[in-house]
């Protein structure tokens, strides 16, 4: 429909919106009504709490619960926080790190097989992946505890095959955390990223074979970059939680494997609100600056 | 010919892969099912010793375990309930209507799920009791602190379902003698629903697994991850088992139906 | 008769975009109406603002003594065909063929309904879902459920925008078929000339929010107002000439430094520059030189550049001597010579068959239309 070359530019493009009219959206007072419980909501238990942890962070820590504390903006609890547990939210990020990565070589093909190989049994293989989630977090970790154990099958398996040593073990090691961690996460990396390459047409991977591309090379020029919006939130939701979490260092690892999370915990139990709400805060500003460099990354250059 | 032997090779690697990784997300699933049947030898012992109908018959046995999985379900109900009322009109909000500040509304959507358990907790908790009145925590911290996380997540998932929603299929509607309240009713609604369904499942099931974020703001009560918890220190009675296998087959029936449903009616078109 | 659909002087602005630009426009009681024009041309924006989708920013729209300007959709007895049918995914056949009735209170409509499906010829398919059934199904489907509300106006939406070549052509008959059966008033809007000129008593051709012009498919085809339609509308030859003599009936003119003729009746302009236009098909070549009618116009000296044979005719460029490519297409009645590419051609044409547009207009105005 090419008359309409002879349209002066700018109504062509705005011409299709205007013929389907969709997307207008519509104004006045009603947006504001739908919108304000919800939002009041985040911002009463969001937002407000968020400032209180920060203040609470710059208490005194001198006080306690009983006595009350005192707003002295007292920013040591930071330097002090740090230095007293930056192994800990070091071991955190590299736990995290390892987790994230190994959800994306095991979600990866799990995703593919499922957008593009599963066939009749794709929603069979969908509520799989999402099965596990009903039955309880903790529950399901206990189960790793289980299979993980010194005296069951999977050891006695790796004993026998000499992958470990004759009292050698999985339990309580960083290796039963990263573990739990990745298990843990893992449908929230498969979930997104099948979603993404669901909508990649087949017929794209096709016309790159035809085009003299090897299987790599599709893989990397067609179905990686667009299955990138996939793979970034995939890597967002598992990273993030998995980085605060300490359910999987507490019931997988040894006192070694603390997390940041159950440092956290363990100060709040304590009732050494300062220190903990500072520590809070710096895994908070720690995140945002890793997701806002990786999103930049992520969203300029090719992954690989 | 080593080019389709590799193909062929290729493509079903893929999948083999693809179960394998499937195997190792439902093996503690098949687990939990076999130790809910577990008679074991001493309080401590975690290992398969025996079969046994007993857990099943005595559930409530384990002090608080009932009473803990009854909070759960209640502070699950309700925060379902709250969060998805709350989280569908945001998102028809944030879909079908234009207003100032909407990069912010998103923004404020979007950020708790951008933000670790740990911290919302703590957030909270320093909220609650950060003028040291601790004796407010309790259930309705619990509620607040669910609503809250479970929001975010209601709201994307309907939002979803609305952008893929046809307005020319609400317009149809009113040049057909509906009324705005009519056409919501028959139309957009019937047609938003199973988002919301999903959306509801998600919150329950967030709502019911909470541990890190409840442990921080539940005061007294024990919710049944806390108990979960609290058991794995002392040692764990076979019947947390139970209820997890309960769970897992209660919600794979609601996934089924939701699924045979929405074949049933084949919305797409 | 009193239940005329009547825009006047309406305007829809998006922005600094102006779909619909002060129309005005009368459609009778009755009539199959077609909006013909280039996607983007504003058919679809004026459609919507007769259905009460979109409001006007200026004018005013009646039916009959009634303003409904601003009257929401379900006040108006209109009813729609929906571009892609837009049928409700979790209703059956009859549920959505029976939605405008039940929402107008009426209780007892299985008859009606039953009826409906006969007469757009699915009856049996009620308790289907619109998933289940073929495009050209779907289609119908959304005729009835649209038709059985007896509105005063059925607006169409590129309706059969979604259908193969041959199921549209049959679509089209039956479409026809139905409008003369329950005499309602049809406007139908759509891009493919050929659809609008089969089906509608009147066609508008629409051109950036403007109606370029506006009558029957055969007065527009043989005397185009503008370039616009004469390019949109069919093909055209378009000569650079000027007017030299004219009386009441007859215009003579000069191309090129020969002598051609008009009739007035056809002439949008009567002196100076002028661009003379007659239809491909009106011409026929002659050898060079070559002897013909006398009443004929002709031109001189072409030379053959491009032959297609195309089964029912054979399509001729000609470059004449001053650069311009002509096309011609010739019947293949097997009575009339074959030309090859280089042969030196005289191009002739009944002089009534000339029409004279606006110099001043593009004379590419509506050509291009490869994208279809």
């Amino acid at each position: 429909m090419s008359a309409a070359t002879q349209l002066p530019p700018a109504p062509v493009a705005a011409a299709p919106a205007a013929d389907v009219g969709e997307g207008a959206g519509r104004r006045g007072w009603t947006g504001y009504l739908l919108l304000l419980p919800g939002a009041l909501w985040l911002t009463l238990f969001f937002i407000v709490p968020t400032v209180s942890l920060v203040s609470t962070s710059l208490y005194d820590p001198s006080g306690s619960l009983a006595t009350g504390y005192s707003m002295t903006g007292h920013w040591q609890n930071y330097t002090q926080a740090i230095s007293d547990y930056s192994p800990q939210i070091l071991r955190s990020f590299v736990y995290a790190l390892i987790a994230t990565v190994a959800c994306v070589l095991l979600g990866f093909p799990l995703a593919y097989a499922i957008a593009f190989k599963a066939g009749r049994w794709k929603n069979l293989m969908l509520v799989a992946v999402v099965a596990p989630f009903f039955t309880s977090f903790l529950v399901r970790t206990l189960a790793w505890q289980y299979i993980l154990g010194d005296n069951e099958a999977l050891v006695s398996l790796l004993r026998k095959v000499h992958v470990l040593g004759a009292d050698g073990y999985l339990l309580d090691t960083p290796f039963a955390v990263v573990t739990g961690l990745t298990y843990n996460f893992l449908p929230f990396m498969v979930l997104p990223l099948y979603a993404s390459l669901e909508k990649l047409d087949p017929r794209l991977l096709e016309a790159g074979a035809d085009l003299y591309a090897s299987p790599v090379a599709v893989f990397r020029r067609v179905t990686l970059p667009l299955a990138m919006p996939g793979l970034v939130a995939g890597t967002l939701l598992t990273f993030i939680p998995a980085s605060g979490d300490f359910i999987n260092s507490e019931l997988l690892g040894n006192p070694r494997t603390r997390m940041v999370g159950n440092e956290i915990q363990d100060l709040f139990a304590a009732g050494d609100y300062p220190t903990a709400s500072s520590l809070s805060i710096t895994l908070m500003a720690a995140i945002v600056v890793l997701v806002l460099l990786y999103v930049r990354r992520a969203g300029t250059e090719e992954l690989l | 010919m080593t080019g389709r032997a590799g193909r062929w090779v290729g493509e079903h690697v893929v999948l083999v892969l693809g179960l394998l990784v499937l195997l190792y997300m439902c093996i503690p699933v098949f687990v939990v099912i076999l130790m809910s049947f577990n008679d074991p030898a001493s309080r401590n012992s975690y290992t398969f010793d025996g079969f046994t109908w007993n857990n099943w018959r005595n559930v409530c046995e384990p002090y608080q375990l009932c009473s803990s999985l009854a909070l759960s379900l209640r502070v699950g109900f309700l925060a379902t309930a709250v969060a998805t009322l709350l989280g569908t009109l945001m998102s028809f909000a944030m879909a079908r209507h234009r207003f100032r500040g909407r990069a912010s509304a998103n923004l404020l959507i979007f950020l708790p799920m951008a933000t670790p358990e740990i911290v919302l907790g703590s957030s909270l908790l320093a909220l609650f009791v950060g003028n040291g009145a601790a004796g407010v925590l309790g259930f309705w911290t619990i509620f607040i602190a669910h609503v809250l996380f479970c929001l975010s997540f209601v709201v994307v998932t309907v939002k979803a379902r609305l952008a893929g929603l046809d307005p020319r299929l609400e317009q149809a509607a009113m040049d057909l003698y509906a009324n705005e309240w009519q056409t919501f009713w028959r139309i957009t609604f019937p047609l938003v629903f199973p988002g919301i369904l999903a959306a509801a499942l998600l919150s329950f099931s967030l709502s019911f697994d909470d541990f890190i974020i409840t442990n921080l703001n539940a005061g007294q009560e024990v919710t049944f991850p806390m108990f979960v918890w609290g058991a794995a220190q002392r040692g764990i009675p076979p019947q947390i088992n139970v209820v997890g296998t309960v769970m897992f087959v209660v919600a794979l029936a609601i996934v089924a139906s939701g699924q045979l449903g929405s074949r049933r009616r084949a919305v797409r078109t | 008769m009193s239940d005329d659909l009547t825009l006047t002087s309406v305007t829809k602005t998006f922005g600094s975009f102006t779909a619909v630009d002060d129309l005005d426009l009368t459609v009778p009681q009755g009539s199959f109406f077609a909006l013909l024009g280039p996607s983007g041309c504003g058919k679809t924006t004026t459609l919507r603002m007769v259905a009460g989708l979109e409001e006007p920013s200026a004018g005013t729209i009646t039916l009959g003594e009634r303003d409904i300007t601003r009257l929401k959709p379900y006040r108006r007895p209109v009813n729609t065909v929906f571009q892609s049918y837009a049928l409700f995914p979790h209703l059956t056949i009859e549920q959505n063929v029976a939605f405008g009735l039940h929402r107008q209170g009426r209780k007892k409509v299985d008859a009606e309904v039953a009826r409906m499906l006969e007469l757009v010829e699915l009856g049996g398919m009620g308790g289907r879902r619109p998933a289940q059934l073929s495009g050209g199904q779907q289609q119908r489907v959304a005729l009835a459920r649209a038709l059985i509300n007896e509105p005063d106006v059925l607006l169409l939406d590129e309706p059969l925008g979604a259908l193969d070549l041959k199921l549209r052509r049959q679509m089209q008959i039956e479409l026809k078929r139905i409008q003369v059966e329950v005499g309602l008033t049809f406007v139908h809007v759509t891009h493919d000339q050929e659809e609008a000129m089969t089906m509608a008593d009147t066609v508008a051709v629409m051109n950036q929010g403007r109606i370029e012009q506006m009558g029957a498919p055969e007065d527009l085809y043989e005397a185009p107002a503008t370039t616009f339609v004469a390019n949109f509308l069919g093909q055209s030859n378009l000569v650079p000439g000027k007017v030299v003599r004219g009386d009441a009936e007859v215009l003579e003119l000069d191309v090129e430094g020969t002598r051609l003729t008009a009739d007035v009746a056809r002439a949008r302009v009567r002196d100076g520059a002028v661009w003379v236009g007659v239809r491909p098909e009106k011409v026929y070549l002659s050898h060079a030189g070559e002897e013909a009618g006398d009443d004929d116009n002709r031109l001189h000296d072409g030379i053959v550049s491009d032959v297609s044979f195309v089964g029912v005719s054979t399509q001729y460029l000609v470059r004449m001597p001053w650069g311009q490519e002509l096309t011609v297409f010739e019947q293949n009645t097997g009575s009339r010579d074959r030309f090859r590419p280089d042969d030196k051609v005289d191009l002739h044409w009944r002089a009534d068959h000339t029409f004279l547009l606006d110099a001043s207009q593009d004379a590419t105005a509506g050509v291009d239309r490869v994208g279809e």
